[in-house]
């Protein structure tokens, strides 16, 4: 039932009405609303009682395992919601001066610079609102640079062909012309097919590592040279900095600019999609480009950098500084994680990834990359299970939610037929590990003995599998009152 | 270990499981020279000591008397709102890409897509995008895929829209031929004068509309829809949420309604917090969907008939369409939304309008007082929403300073974005402040200016 | 292995021409392609009076799973879009090679018809991909 559906006319709530009689005379008639908006008519303690309901239709990493690979669906600590909506800094207005602000910019200066050490950049600005932003970001920056040194020929950008979307997306979006580059049967980019593809038109290369096909990219430092070589910069996706926190550093690799995903590596929630934050590191020559503004600290003081402080910035890319109560949880966060727990998260998380493997090969599933290191992630393909039971990833995935565990990411990268992409993370415990695998063995019997009953998956969700083609040919996007 | 559940004997048949020696053994594939020798940052703190550290900084900032808007409005937000958003279900829950264990989210998308489209009074919304700036930019990108029509990609923005949004919509729209031209507003009123628009302006694809604009005037909404609609172009509405309880919607603007309307949904909902997160909402008309960015829930049936929600349009997205994707976004601002619809559904429209009307009241008293003292004049002589431009005889970076004293943070200081309006300063007085608040602030002014 | 009309010529992308005798043509996408892409939601096609070029994406095609361009065999004059499609992009499904076309092309060079490819070199090339 929908809130609209359990409004009555007329149906109020006092205590959020103020109900004063506040004059409003001076408003010409032609620019004032005629007829109020359709909004619920619900009392408090209804809509309190129909959003929690709501939110007891879904899973979460609060109640459920939540493998899905490249997202990292870690626990998100408590402590860093409380924490970062202390009324002290949730009542802060953004133009609130920076003498009433030091408390905030301190916090967000040290984050820069945490950010600084665990990726070997040189410079990090907050300011990207997402990923897609930061990679908005970073690209814009290796344009910026190309254009201030007057190397207008500059014109493709080289993704792999298993980039995530927003890496050929982001390209785009920057002016640029994409190039893609195959990948190896061993999970490694093609060296050869690579040098064939730069040259003077080359802008730059946007690359994840480990890569997104869950393997560390172990010729990272030839790429780097050739794409150095060639006049291009080097793009770092931080989707899965999660793998190597502490143990590699994305600078050491020879990384011109990269982004972070705070809401993955950081542990800042996920919200039901959304909001993330995608701060971006840069080496020594895209400082001047970073987006503002930033932070600076001086003796004591704190002050915001801005663009008279970088005239050859790429500008703004929010009203304000970013979404700063997430960048307050991935600090506090990474505050209570400190110097060690920083490796650690790489350390358990490779662990997690390495042993489910490990376990589900023994198990008789089927790995994309067998003769490699899972590294926080690794890719599992059904292949075989569909040829012999005609159930598929996404029957799989779909009985999975019935025992209780998300599915994971399924049907990515899409050069694996028949996939899943499996992110353990390391807040998971051997237990719930173990209970996936015996989970996936079952799902495999049933697939064998009933597969139509796989294919009807799942059974025990709110709603049945749904019909999306419907959705798409009679678009249904709001609430129309009968 | 922070967040880390593994026991030293479970480590221990784990590596035996896999048949590695130690967890050192898991990174042999990365090349030794690339190792990383240690972090520099300070060890970790408890849960108690990060506490303690992050109370002292909160009440370092205080809680200050804020007079001061400029896209970002302390409005009243029920304690229910943030209690409920913040239930682990919707705050740790990934965007819905699993429908059948996501029923929670996409309903409540689809809730909040209904009331953004009712409250601007357009055909259908988006289920939000990253801020109002933001906002602004992919619409001006959908208005040059929407109008086929027009070949320019010549956008005019007038001067009177938010300075930071018009600086956000350049870097991101400025790698794909596409120009920002700006309109000047008229001195006396503060608004664009659709008098003053050219008879033969030329090919443009899209003018951008604000509604309150940034100094808080009204909009001649109606003559400057018509008038960019008889031009051949789209008609993009930038709107306070807030506002549109009480003024006319853009749906609603002109013969033909604005074509597509977006804006920053902060005020429903979202605390000050710094400046984010908020999250952008976008809305168009049906014709136009296609061109949309961003996520979009939609109604359907499962197996059995039954109704349920999901993504829906998606193959206009980045991670099917890739290089040819509408937008290189991917996410949402979820929580953001979350609380919006919760905050929507306890306000109620009387709530809305009542928020909005007070808001609007308080500013007008405090920029009256204020214009009544000597040496301030106020700067528009047309109607505002909730926040007033004022002309000072003292230096504004003077009075701020000295009410930041007074723990009040004074207003927004014109000068930087709007070298004419040198010696102004804006003031937003939302619903938060009584008379007793505008007078303390009138009266602390007196003082400063003594 | 799907229908594969031999009076029909074909493209490596999918597309089928139809030479309508009178110095037009009628384009679509066939039957493999839109099995590929499985269930039409939505298709956009291009505006009468557009100068296309061979190679130029002028149409899409939209199915729940995947968006894909549907490239003008031929340069020409855009004639007319099918516009029936676009409360029934399910004819595609159904019709692909018939009441499913998608758009129709005044030729402007009418030897570019004799690169394309016929039945059998299409079905070799679907049976290479398979």
């Amino acid at each position: 039932m929908l809130i609209f559906e359990r409004s009555q006319a007329g149906r109020t709530n006092g205590v959020q009405l103020n109900n004063l009689d506040s004059n409003t005379a001076d408003i010409p008639d032609n620019l004032r609303r005629k007829k109020r908006a359709i909004l619920p008519e619900v009392s408090e303690m209804q809509a309190v009682r129909h959003y929690t309901g709501l939110s007891q239709k879904n899973f979460s990493i609060d109640t459920n395992f939540y493998p899905l690979g490249s997202c990292t669906m870690k626990y998100n600590p408590r402590g860093s919601n409380k924490l970062a909506m202390l009324p002290g800094f949730l009542a802060r207005h953004p133009h609130a001066p920076e003498s009433m602000s030091q408390g905030f910019l301190a916090s967000m200066y040290d984050l820069q610079e945490i950010l600084k050490d665990v990726t070997g950049m040189k410079e990090v600005s907050l300011t990207p609102m997402a990923g897609a932003q930061g990679e908005f970001a970073g690209v814009a920056m290796i344009r910026a640079y190309h254009d201030a040194n007057n190397d207008d020929a500059r014109t493709e950008i080289i993704v792999p062909d298993a980039a995530h979307g927003t890496n050929p997306a982001t390209a785009v979006m920057c002016g640029y012309k994409v190039k893609e580059i195959p990948t190896m049967d061993n999970g490694d980019v093609d060296i050869e097919a690579l040098k064939e593809a730069v040259g003077p038109q080359t802008a730059g290369i946007m690359l994840t590592n480990p890569s997104t096909v869950g393997v560390f990219e172990r010729k990272i430092k030839e790429i780097a040279k050739i794409v150095h070589d060639a006049g291009g910069l080097l793009y770092y996706d931080g989707a899965n900095l999660n793998a190597i926190l502490g143990k590699v550093k994305p600078g050491d690799m020879g990384f011109d600019v990269i982004h972070m995903n705070l809401h993955k590596t950081f542990s800042t929630p996920h919200g039901g999609g959304g909001p993330g934050a995608g701060p971006v590191g840069v080496s020594e020559r895209l400082i001047p480009f970073l987006p503002v503004p930033m932070v600076a600290k001086e003796g004591d003081n704190y002050r915001w950098l801005t663009e008279k402080d970088r005239p050859q910035t790429i500008g703004r890319l929010s009203a304000f500084a970013g979404n700063a109560g997430i960048l307050m949880r991935a600090y506090i966060y990474a505050k209570m994680l400190g110097r060690d727990g920083m490796v650690r998260v790489s350390e358990f998380s490779t662990l997690n990834a390495n042993y489910m493997m490990v376990k589900l090969k023994e198990a008789g599933f089927e790995m994309a990359y067998p003769e490699r290191r899972a590294t926080h992630e690794f890719i599992l393909t059904l292949k075989k299970e569909a040829k012999e039971t005609g159930a598929i990833a996404m029957d799989f995935a779909k009985r999975l939610l019935d025992y209780g565990h998300h599915a994971p990411t399924t049907y990515f990268p899409l050069l694996v037929p028949e996939c899943f992409l499996i992110e353990p993370t390391e807040t998971e415990d051997m237990a719930t590990l173990d209970s996936f695998i015996e989970v996936m063995v079952k799902i495999r019997e049933e697939a064998h003995t009933d597969a139509e009953m796989v294919k009807g998956a799942p059974y025990t969700m709110p709603v049945k599998r749904l019909d999306d083609v419907k959705a798409a040919r009679e678009l249904d996007l709001k609430w129309v009152a009968e | 270990m922070p967040f880390i559940p593994h026991t030293e004997e479970e480590i221990k048949s784990m590596l035996d499981a896999i048949g590695a020696s130690s967890i050192e053994d898991l990174f042999d594939e990365i090349p030794a020279e690339l190792r990383a020798e240690g972090l520099k940052i300070e060890p970790g703190m408890s849960e108690l000591e990060i506490s303690r550290l992050m109370n002292g900084r909160a009440a370092e900032d205080g809680t200050p008397g804020v007079f001061v808007g400029a896209g970002a409005y302390e409005h009243h937000i029920p304690a229910a709102v943030w209690e409920i958003a913040t239930r682990g279900e919707y705050y740790s829950a990934y965007t819905p890409y699993q429908a059948e264990a996501s029923q929670g989210t996409l309903q409540l998308l689809y809730e909040f897509q209904t009331m953004i489209a009712n409250l601007t009074a357009m055909d259908v919304s988006n289920a939000s995008l990253y801020d109002g700036a933001s906002a602004l930019a992919e619409a001006v990108l959908m208005a040059v895929r929407a109008n086929r029509k027009s070949k320019s990609k010549r956008i005019l923005i007038p001067r009177t829209v938010n300075p930071v949004y018009r600086q956000v919509a350049h870097a991101i729209v400025r790698n794909q031929g596409i120009v920002l031209e700006e309109l000047d507003y008229d001195r006396e009123g503060g608004h664009i004068d659709p008098a003053s628009l050219p008879a033969e302006p030329g090919d443009f694809t899209a003018l951008v509309i604000p509604q309150p604009n940034f100094f808080g005037v009204l909009e001649e909404v109606d003559a400057l829809t018509n008038w960019a609609h008889s031009h051949g172009a789209l008609v993009i509405g930038v709107v306070n949420p807030m506002a549109m309880a009480m003024l006319a919607p853009p749906g609603e603007w002109g013969s033909e309604g604005a074509d597509i309307a977006v804006g920053d949904g902060q005020p429903l909902g979202a605390p000050l917090s710094s400046g984010g997160p908020y999250f952008g909402f976008m809305t168009c008309r049906q014709q136009h969907v296609r061109q949309m960015p961003g996520r979009i829930i939609g109604k359907t049936v499962d197996l059995d008939g039954k109704t349920g929600f999901s993504l829906t349009l998606q193959a206009r997205e980045q991670h099917i369409r890739r290089s040819k994707a509408t937008s290189n976004i991917c996410t949402n601002q979820g929580l953001l939304t979350t609380a919006a619809t919760i905050f929507m559904s306890i306000m109620g429209a009387e709530g809305l309008e009542q928020a909005a009307a007070t808001s609007h009241a308080n500013t007008n008293e405090l920029s009256d007082k204020l214009a009544a003292q000597s040496g301030v004049s106020k700067v528009f002589n047309r109607p505002v929403f909730h926040e007033s431009v004022l002309k000072f005889d003292k230096p504004v970076a003077d009075i701020q300073g000295a009410m930041a004293e007074q723990n009040i943070v004074a207003g927004y200081d014109m000068a930087a974005e709007y070298p004419e309006l040198a010696g102004c300063m804006m003031v937003c007085v939302t619903e938060t402040k009584t008379s007793a608040d505008i007078d303390n602030y009138v009266d602390n002014f007196k003082r400063i200016s003594a | 292995m799907s229908n594969v009309p031999s009076d029909l010529k074909y493209t490596k992308s999918h597309e089928w021409v139809k030479d309508n005798g009178d110095g037009t043509v009628t384009v679509g996408i066939t039957e493999h392609a839109q099995e590929l892409l499985g269930d039409m939601v939505f298709v956009e096609v291009p505006e009468e009076g557009n100068e296309v070029s061979a190679g130029d994406d002028c149409a899409v095609v939209e199915s729940v799973k995947a968006a894909s361009d549907v490239y003008s065999p031929v340069s020409g004059e855009v004639t007319a879009g099918n516009e029936e499609l676009a409360d029934a992009p399910e004819t595609i499904n159904s019709d692909a090679f018939g009441n499913g076309w998608i758009f129709k092309i005044k030729l402007s060079d009418a030897s570019e018809l004799d690169g394309l490819m016929d039945a059998e070199a299409y079905t070799a090339l679907v049976a290479e991909e398979a």
